[in-house]
């Protein structure tokens, strides 16, 4: 473990991520992002969720930088006396969650799309590419739109309101798994027909042995890019879907949520409960896209 | 040329029908049409003389026949949530959202290319420098967020333009314009700077990196070498080569501004297909749903095959060689 620490620290990975400090400080941003959703039942100063601890007569406070607010809410608080802080990291956490969740998904379901059509080929390969094709047509944020209100029309309301997390999850995570099962493809296309993939085939090996742990290994480095990349993308939908009121339930609400309650309150001089959230979310969304750029850059040995 | 429009035609015929396909299964299978349309109190009888007349003891493929037929007619039924017929609810609408989405492109377009050319010629000068910073925080910036933070600044610290609506409109016939009155241009000025933006920093950064590329080709050394003034170099051969990727993103770009319409109308209170859609997921309105779904695909097809026709007229190298069987 040491060692592969020690080889870590002397990669040239790491020596490219030393050298750009735009690249180490939004790997700082987003450490406090992951660290604050994370671990806000623990580091939040106040929880947003207990009733018993809110009290009316703290509603609208300004950040405490402006002239009638107080040092208890640093940013402020809302229509029912609610942190902002405490709001925004309980949101993160919800944001974070539906994104890494919604990636992860469409990873899982875009790589062995694109196995199974790169390694197999044939009308196989033709069916799925076809039905990739027409969906990247499409923008996901309106695929995402279409599966929530169909999921909406078919399950009952209760029953939407429990399941709602992971229709969103659903939801998003369908609407970007082309992306990883084009790149899957185009590497397994060119793994194939190398020369340990026919020695595994010759001796007799199973063909979804073959993909699973011979082929799998080798075609993984490019999806990890796309994850990181992704990752941005799913937090942005679920943003936009939770603003347009069709994401996440109210009862857990994102920071897309957190915005679409605070533009309620943009016109009577409130801008602070839409705009902290805002700035939280585009504080995340930025750094990992410039953390997914780098990363693109620092495994694509042509740039170096 | 004639064969290939024709080839293409043909490609999009199946894109259609599958979309018709799932819109048809929406319409069909998710909710029950007919609970809806009955109510409360109704008998068997008239169940069964509902069920007739909506065709639904049909086969399936045939009741999917009947719905494209229909479709292709632009008749796709009541909407459950207003009770009135779906193709006048979008014809309604359809005027706003396309007045927004042309300004919005127009934007991009307008600004975004000669920001792209400034800075691929120029790319150390301080102002490249502004430019391209500005254009990672546009790509970061959610859509409704650029929107929230226009409605802070200009309607409600400065109140120079409106927050929401179209406006005063006037009507052409049936196309509802808010071009021809002063407070319809004020409207229309900030949803299209929130739908625009995106668009025109993704030009940008495209036109640059195409401008960057061609400028180091050897034709454009011959062009210097001939004494060509830089205007006709620089607009005449290196802009005119980085055309065939800008197109491509362009007309792709198109459908995600109809997309992005939906956050944009949201934000903006905006009278447009994009609020009716999203009002109508919120109530599983599926008649409205799936109309919308069908004239999206339409609408992105159509824009496929222009952009296809556009590479002819601006790219002549594809005009020869094309089924020669390679170089």
């Amino acid at each position: 473990m040491a060692a592969a620490i020690a080889r870590f620290f002397d990669s040239d990975v790491w020596w490219s991520f030393k050298r750009s400090p735009v690249t180490v400080a939004s790997a700082i941003v987003a450490a406090i992002c992951i660290i604050g959703a994370a671990l806000a039942p623990f580091i939040a100063p106040h929880n947003p969720f207990d009733l018993a601890s809110l009290n009316l007569i703290d509603a609208f406070k300004p950040p405490s930088w402006a002239e009638e607010g107080t040092a208890e809410y640093l940013l402020g608080t809302d229509d029912q006396g609610r942190d902002m802080l405490s709001a925004i990291m309980y949101g993160a956490r919800v944001s974070l969650l539906v994104g890494l969740s919604a990636t992860l998904f469409a990873t899982l379901l875009g790589v062995s799309v694109g196995l199974l059509a790169g390694y197999v080929g044939g009308a196989v390969d033709g069916l799925l590419m076809r039905i990739c094709d027409v969906q990247l047509t499409f923008p996901s944020i309106l695929v995402a739109l279409l599966v929530d209100g169909v999921v909406r029309a078919v399950v009952p309301r209760e029953v939407h309101d429990q399941i709602a997390l992971f229709v969103v999850i659903f939801a998003i995570g369908i609407s970007e798994w082309p992306k990883f099962a084009r790149t899957v493809r185009g590497s397994t296309l060119v793994e194939r027909n190398k020369e340990y993939v026919q020695a595994a085939r010759v001796i007799g090996v199973p063909k979804l042995r073959i993909m699973a742990s011979h082929v799998l290994p080798n075609v993984v480095g490019p999806v990890l890019v796309v994850a990181t990349l992704n990752l941005g993308l799913a937090i942005l939908a679920e943003a936009t879907l939770s603003f347009l009121g069709v994401g996440v339930p109210p009862t857990q609400p994102s920071l897309g949520t957190l915005i679409r309650i605070g533009n309620d309150f943009l016109f009577s001089g409130e801008w602070w409960i839409t705009i902290f959230p805002g700035l939280a979310l585009v504080a995340m969304v930025l750094s990992v896209n410039l953390l997914g750029d780098w990363l693109r850059d620092a495994l694509n040995p042509k740039l170096r | 040329m004639f064969a290939f429009i024709i080839n293409r035609i043909l490609q999009a015929i199946p894109v259609m029908l599958a979309v018709a396909l799932i819109s048809f299964a929406m319409f069909a299978y998710v909710g029950d049409p007919v609970a809806i349309m009955l109510g409360q109190d109704f008998t068997e009888a008239q169940r069964d003389a509902l069920v007739h007349d909506l065709g639904l003891d049909q086969p399936f493929w045939v009741q999917f026949a009947t719905f494209t037929g229909h479709a292709i007619r632009g008749e796709f039924g009541l909407s459950y949530r207003l009770s009135r017929p779906v193709a006048e609810l979008i014809g309604e609408r359809a005027p706003a959202t396309l007045e927004l989405a042309f300004c919005a492109a127009v934007l991009a377009l307008a600004v975004g290319v000669p920001m792209g050319v400034y800075t691929g010629l120029y790319r150390n000068s301080w102002l490249s420098r502004f430019f391209l910073t500005f254009s990672l925080v546009g790509v970061s910036l959610p859509t409704f967020l650029i929107g929230i933070l226009l409605i802070l600044v200009f309607a409600v610290w400065l109140g120079w333009l409106p927050s929401f609506g179209r406006g005063d409109t006037v009507q052409l016939g049936w196309w509802s314009t808010g071009f021809l009155t002063w407070s319809g241009i004020k409207a229309l000025i900030l949803p299209s700077i929130t739908l625009g933006l995106f668009q025109l920093t993704l030009i940008m950064r495209l036109v640059r990196a195409e401008m960057l590329e061609v400028l180091r080709t050897d034709y454009i050394k011959f062009a210097r070498a001939r004494g060509l003034p830089n205007r006709a170099v620089h607009f005449g051969h290196a802009l005119k080569n980085t055309l065939v990727p800008v197109i491509t993103i362009v007309g792709l770009q198109l459908g995600a501004i109809i997309a992005f319409a939906i956050v944009t109308e949201t934000v903006f209170q905006w009278p447009g297909m994009g609020l009716l859609f999203i009002q109508s997921v919120g109530v599983a309105d599926i008649p409205v749903m799936s109309a919308y779904l069908l004239l999206i695909a339409l609408v992105f097809v159509s824009i496929n095959l222009i952009v296809d026709l556009l590479y002819y007229a601006v790219d002549p190298r594809l005009r020869i060689g094309r089924g020669k069987g390679g170089h």
